[in-house]
């Protein structure tokens, strides 16, 4: 279950977990989470928890809402988000829970659907992970707990950029910088070679064509392979310089 | 079936465990000769997700041969319905009852099930059936557009307005599915049919790839390698992998090279017979 460190200056006040669906934070009695100060809106922010997401929105408050620093109107927050409301800092961390396996389980596709019966839905905690979630719409809470799951970030780049550079031919001279995932040369139609840049490097791949793409005088097979610095690539009659770019 | 498709599509697979899972609970099936493209992700404890997808794909591959051996997939049945529509749905629904019944008479298999997508390419148009995340893409020209609407959680948090398609990639409610197939007696498949360009390149992948990959980098993979589908399916799996990889990986190809229109008119239908 995910939970708020809630600070001032440095000096952590107490720790809310988040075990319901809404939660309230505000100058007023009423809130969930009551700050008394005057620089908190009556009613400020919300926090609304679906299964293993937590939304927090800012209810228009006059001071407004930051999470690390930046303000928002509604976000998903991410475990070690620091949500600022005044001079007060809540700390959100979503908790891993004991006894993981391996990260892997609980991150198996789960069906979701309307309770048949008698089956209880599985409370927190309860119930084997990985097994089916039974829950009746997207409003109703069944909270199981997961650790984060990061979001997917592009495929890591590698540490240097590269570039080619034309040998001959009328563009000679010319360089290209290899920063998209995917830079084709040739000409379509005739013959075409792609570079990926992944995260350990650059590869090269034939594409089409009958005639395959020379490295260093020797002919690239079916299979991708490994450019290294100053690599000579001959393709379509014109030849061109790999090469890593220095900074 | 008196139109062979083998040669107006090619179809290129691949599919990959991922860097984090130990086996692969995705599977896929195609005939080209029929049009028919199959890919589900499969789900369950220890190795019950492969035997879900595995009956899934088994059952449509097999029975949708037989349901057109003399039928064809564009005329009308009584309602109104056609063939292709009709065929995607009763197998999908065979395909369910089959994992349902098999998860509750074998307890290692209880509470199996799989995602399913299925496109059937006839007379220059595709039916979709769709249950669950696993997605179809189609790349016409220069635009590239997702095809089905997954039948998920986070879905139905875009589509009330509770997040946008940017906040949902860093939702962590991607593994919830709120269809599947196999988990209830019944269930509904989600069937569309669309009409095909020549030219035209459709994906059909499981979230292992759209969860990890964005859409854009898919767009670009394949519109960069249309002259190479092989290689463009061998690269989405390395760009899932290079992201990370923590699912399985399926990805189905298929490109519209030539027009497949049913013959209509009498001189059509004579020039056919010589294809």
């Amino acid at each position: 279950m995910a939970k708020l460190i809630m600070s001032l200056d440095n000096a952590v006040i107490r720790e809310v977990p988040l075990d319901k669906e809404r939660f309230t934070i505000g100058r007023k009695a009423h809130n969930d989470i009551q700050i008394d100060n005057l620089a908190v809106s009556g009613e400020h922010a919300l926090i609304v928890t679906i299964l293993n997401d937590s939304f927090l929105e800012d209810l228009g408050s006059t001071n407004g809402t930051l999470v690390n620093g930046n303000p928002v109107k509604k976000h998903i927050l991410q475990t070690n988000d620091v949500v600022e409301i005044g001079k007060y800092k809540l700390k959100f961390v979503s908790e891993v829970p004991a006894g993981a396996a391996s990260v892997a389980d609980f991150e198996k596709t789960m069906v979701l659907r309307a309770p048949m019966g008698k089956m209880n839905p599985p409370g927190p905690g309860g119930g084997a992970f990985g097994d089916t979630q039974i829950s009746p719409t997207a409003t109703h809470t069944t909270t199981q707990s997961k650790p984060p799951q990061p979001a997917p970030t592009a495929a890591k780049q590698p540490d240097k950029l590269a570039a080619i550079q034309i040998l001959t031919g009328p563009s000679a001279g010319k360089e290209l910088e290899l920063t998209k995932n995917l830079t084709t040369l040739g000409k379509p139609g005739v013959q075409v070679a792609v570079i990926t840049r992944r995260p350990h490097g650059y590869f090269i791949t034939h594409v089409e064509g009958v005639t395959f793409p020379v490295i260093n005088g020797k002919p690239l097979d079916a299979q991708a392979q490994q450019l290294n610095d100053h690599d000579v690539v001959e393709l379509a009659g014109v030849k061109m310089e790999f090469f890593f770019k220095n900074s | 079936m008196i139109v062979n498709l083998g040669t107006a599509l090619e179809v290129v697979t691949a599919t990959d465990p991922g860097m984090v899972r130990s086996h692969n609970e995705d599977s896929i099936g195609t005939d080209a000769d029929i049009g028919l493209a199959v890919l589900a992700d499969g789900m369950g404890g220890y190795n019950a997700g492969e035997v879900a997808s595995g009956i899934a794909v088994a059952m449509l591959t097999t029975e949708m041969k037989k349901a057109f051996e003399g039928n064809e997939p564009h005329t009308l049945d009584g309602s109104g319905e056609s063939l292709a529509e009709k065929f995607v749905r009763e197998n999908s629904a065979k395909a369910n009852a089959a994992i349902y019944q098999t998860a509750k008479s074998q307890p290692q298999y209880s509470g199996m099930g799989t995602t399913l997508v299925v496109a059937l390419f006839f007379d220059n148009r595709m039916t979709v059936g769709h249950i669950g995340d696993s997605r179809l893409y189609r790349l016409r020209k220069e635009s590239f557009d997702q095809v089905t609407r997954d039948h998920s959680l986070l879905q139905e948090q875009i589509d009330s307005g509770m997040i946008t398609k940017e906040q949902a990639r860093y939702s962590q409610n991607k593994n919830l599915v709120t269809r599947a197939v196999g988990i209830d007696p019944e269930v509904e498949t989600e069937i569309h049919t669309y009409n095909v360009e020549v030219g035209d390149i459709y994906l059909l992948c499981s979230d292992g790839l759209s969860d990890m990959v964005q859409d854009e980098d898919i767009h670009s993979t394949v519109s960069t390698l249309q002259a190479n589908l092989p290689l463009a399916a061998k690269q989405l799996v390395q760009l899932a992998n290079d992201s990370g990889g923590r699912d399985n990986i399926s990805v189905i190809l298929v490109r519209v090279m030539d027009d497949f229109a049913v013959p209509t008119g009498w001189f059509a239908k004579f020039k056919a017979w010589f294809r």
